[in-house]
């Protein structure tokens, strides 16, 4: 029994689970499919299974990243699919040409930067009205961010006014569409956010306080943490995180669907954090945990796609892999499966 | 009632209130809104919503959360369908089986929530995936029903006097929340689900059955899920796997609209029903105003629930100053 919580308590021990599994999907896919590990360069491009994986799965790990810190926090953020669906809408009504939307009006296609600039102030601006809901009003986060996402998605529509904006705009395609040394820039965009994310939660104390409160509010603000700032900032982060997510999917698809957009990626995310060891009661987090998390998903729903298998399996696979994920992170069934192995022995 | 009492009922007589003021509202702008054919469609068109939601004041009630109710709605919906029309078993068997297995599935999630103390919203979310890709894999179409006596069922209503009718959908509506309405005041169950969702160690020390009630909880929202989505294979005459999409959170928002906390052991089966309604009223006074686009709707729910929940915070914030 100490045994066992000497090697949970060793650093990286909260990734053995989602690097185990994800170790077991592609050692199948190494045996099973051919050619997945195979890399080639194309006109100075990485071309691969792996890489596709990864930049499939860029807009979850985006997700998971914010998420992360929210749930960390103690809370939880229902509305980041519709965060995604406005903050594309956002972009594509401002790219658009005039007939589209009011927004197009502004006229401010050409200036890429500007519009993207824009459409993540309002993602952010979203994640500023999720925190203060949880955080000044107190409001439980799962009630607090069912209003956004509720509302949320009927915003985005009344921005594009119920129809799918479609667009050409070289630069703004490339975001989805683009290489960055060789490497998707998806990839390059997750990988800065999570390095910069790493940095600003593990060299400051902001990552301290972030699992102070999660472990327990009144204690840490009693200490002299801000709570309220705190809090506000993680979801803030997590609207910051959905609104680059919804312009990697706008962008990919070179138009904005209000209805479909980001639609259940919240579920996503939250499961990915799950995998990656952070409790849903909050607490310690793993950013990278989380990240391997959401790569194993992505690497799952890859993995059915490609044995042929139809996709609507891939969600009986998800649930599986929640239940499984569950049961071995949760004490209970540990002690039993204790219990049963000393009995044996 | 004392005062104590009337204090707790505050939010369902605001809810209650807003209910009657959206529905004035419609009936003062609109021509024809103020109609019992209008009025019986609040019932009709959302029955299954409705049914839905009243389990799942059960589950929040009892401090939990049931993610699954659209997916079992959509899965309930195509199996139906399937067995009537491909394996052509009988309506009415087929009936009392989706009943039993929708039990047996919320019982299931109930006992993985309750044995291995696992989040409620992590194994409904689970159950969401696995009820959604059940029903898809069932079939990816819609299949339409042909069976005479479906069909018949499907079109059959009570006559109400004058040219109105009560269709089979609203009756099994109102048949669901009456039953459930005693259920959760008069019966030693409906106590004891308070009793945990109020506070589960208490609970557990006065001796109460947590567990099996826990278990009963999810069995019962699974039930009505099953319910609702035979209704809804009724109202459409079909069966759809994605029938019920999203309604999860429609259902949510009702429940918290009609008063009762998500934080569990207060609230009111009857709340939810004028949950649903407003709901209702709004979508119909949305279609009756002819310019608005449908997304307002989302829109207004959005802000109506955002209402609610800052008048609950209110009500909770002074009634702990009182103490």
């Amino acid at each position: 029994m100490q045994n066992q919580t000497k090697i949970s308590a060793l650093p990286g021990g909260h990734l053995r689970w989602p690097l185990l599994a994800l170790g077991a999907v592609l050692l199948f896919n190494a045996v099973c499919t051919h050619g997945f590990f195979h890399i080639e360069v194309r006109d100075g491009r990485l071309f691969g299974s792996l890489l596709d994986i990864l930049n499939r799965g860029a807009p979850v790990m985006l997700l998971s990243l914010g998420m992360t810190l929210v749930i960390a926090t103690g809370g939880v953020d229902l509305s980041v699919g519709a965060v995604m669906a406005i903050s594309g809408a956002v972009a594509a009504a401002l790219i658009a040409p005039p007939p589209y939307s009011a927004l197009s009006a502004l006229d401010l296609h050409g200036s890429t930067v500007l519009v993207c600039i824009i459409a993540l102030l309002v993602a952010l601006c979203a994640g500023v009205w999720n925190g203060l809901l949880v955080a000044v009003l107190d409001i439980q986060p799962i009630v607090a961010t069912l209003i956004l996402m509720v509302a949320g998605r009927g915003v985005a529509q009344l921005l594009t006014n119920g129809q799918i904006i479609t667009f050409k705009d070289a630069e703004f395609e490339s975001i989805g569409g683009g290489f960055f040394l060789g490497v998707p820039f998806t990839i390059t965009i997750v990988a800065m956010t999570a390095v910069l994310t790493g940095l600003l939660t593990r060299m400051s104390a902001l990552g301290l306080y972030i699992e102070a409160i999660g472990n327990n509010p009144v204690a840490s603000h009693y200490s002299g943490v801000n709570t309220r700032m705190v809090k506000t900032m993680a979801y803030a982060f997590c609207g910051l995180c959905a609104g680059m997510a919804g312009m990697i999917v706008t962008s990919d698809i070179r138009a904005a669907d209000a209805n479909n957009a980001g639609l259940y990626l919240e579920l996503d995310a939250i499961l990915a954090v799950v995998i990656g060891g952070t409790a849903l009661t909050g607490g310690r987090f793993s950013l990278l945990g989380s990240l391997a998390g959401a790569i194993l998903i992505q690497t799952l729903t890859t993995t059915i796609l490609t044995r042929g298998i139809s996709s609507q399996y891939t969600l009986v696979v998800k649930a599986a892999v929640i239940i499984a994920v569950c049961l071995l992170q949760a004490p209970k069934f540990r002690a039993m499966v204790l219990r049963l192995k000393g009995a044996r022995a | 009632m004392s005062i104590a009492s009337l204090r707790q009922h505050v939010a369902l007589l605001a809810t209650t209130a807003v209910c009657i003021v959206l529905y004035a509202a419609g009936c003062f702008l609109y021509k024809g809104f103020f109609s019992a054919g209008v009025f019986i469609n609040f019932f009709t068109d959302n029955a299954f919503l409705g049914i839905a939601a009243i389990g799942m004041t059960f589950v929040i009630l009892s401090g939990g959360i049931d993610l699954s109710v659209g997916a079992m709605i959509g899965c309930s919906s195509i199996v139906m369908a399937t067995l009537i029309e491909h394996a052509h078993i009988h309506p009415a068997w087929v009936t009392v089986l989706i009943l039993a297995l929708g039990t047996l599935m919320g019982a299931g999630m109930g006992a993985l929530i309750h044995f291995f103390e696992l989040p409620p919203f992590l194994v409904t979310l689970a159950g969401l995936f696995f009820f959604r890709g059940l029903g898809l894999i069932v079939s990816m179409e819609s299949i339409s029903i042909t069976h005479p006596l479906f069909l018949s069922a499907s079109e059959w209503a009570i006559p109400l006097g004058g040219d109105q009718s009560l269709p089979l959908a609203a009756l099994v509506l109102i048949i669901t929340l009456v039953a459930a309405m005693y259920v959760s005041i008069y019966t030693r169950f409906g106590r004891n689900v308070y009793a945990i969702g109020g506070n589960q160690q208490s609970a557990l020390l006065l001796g109460l059955p947590v567990g099996s009630t826990k278990v009963a909880v999810y069995a019962l929202s699974g039930l009505c899920s099953a319910l609702a989505g035979i209704v809804y294979t009724l109202y459409t005459s079909s069966g759809n796997a994605t029938g019920g999409n999203g309604l999860e959170l429609d259902a949510i928002a009702a429940v918290v609209a009609g008063g009762t906390l998500l934080s569990g052991g207060v609230g009111y089966v009857a709340g939810t029903l004028i949950g649903v309604l407003i709901f209702g009223v709004i979508q119909t006074g949305i279609t009756f105003q002819g310019t608005l686009s449908s997304w307002w709707t989302k829109i207004t729910v959005g802000g109506l629930l955002l209402v609610f929940i800052l008048l609950q915070r209110f009500l909770q914030t002074r009634a702990a100053k009182r103490r």
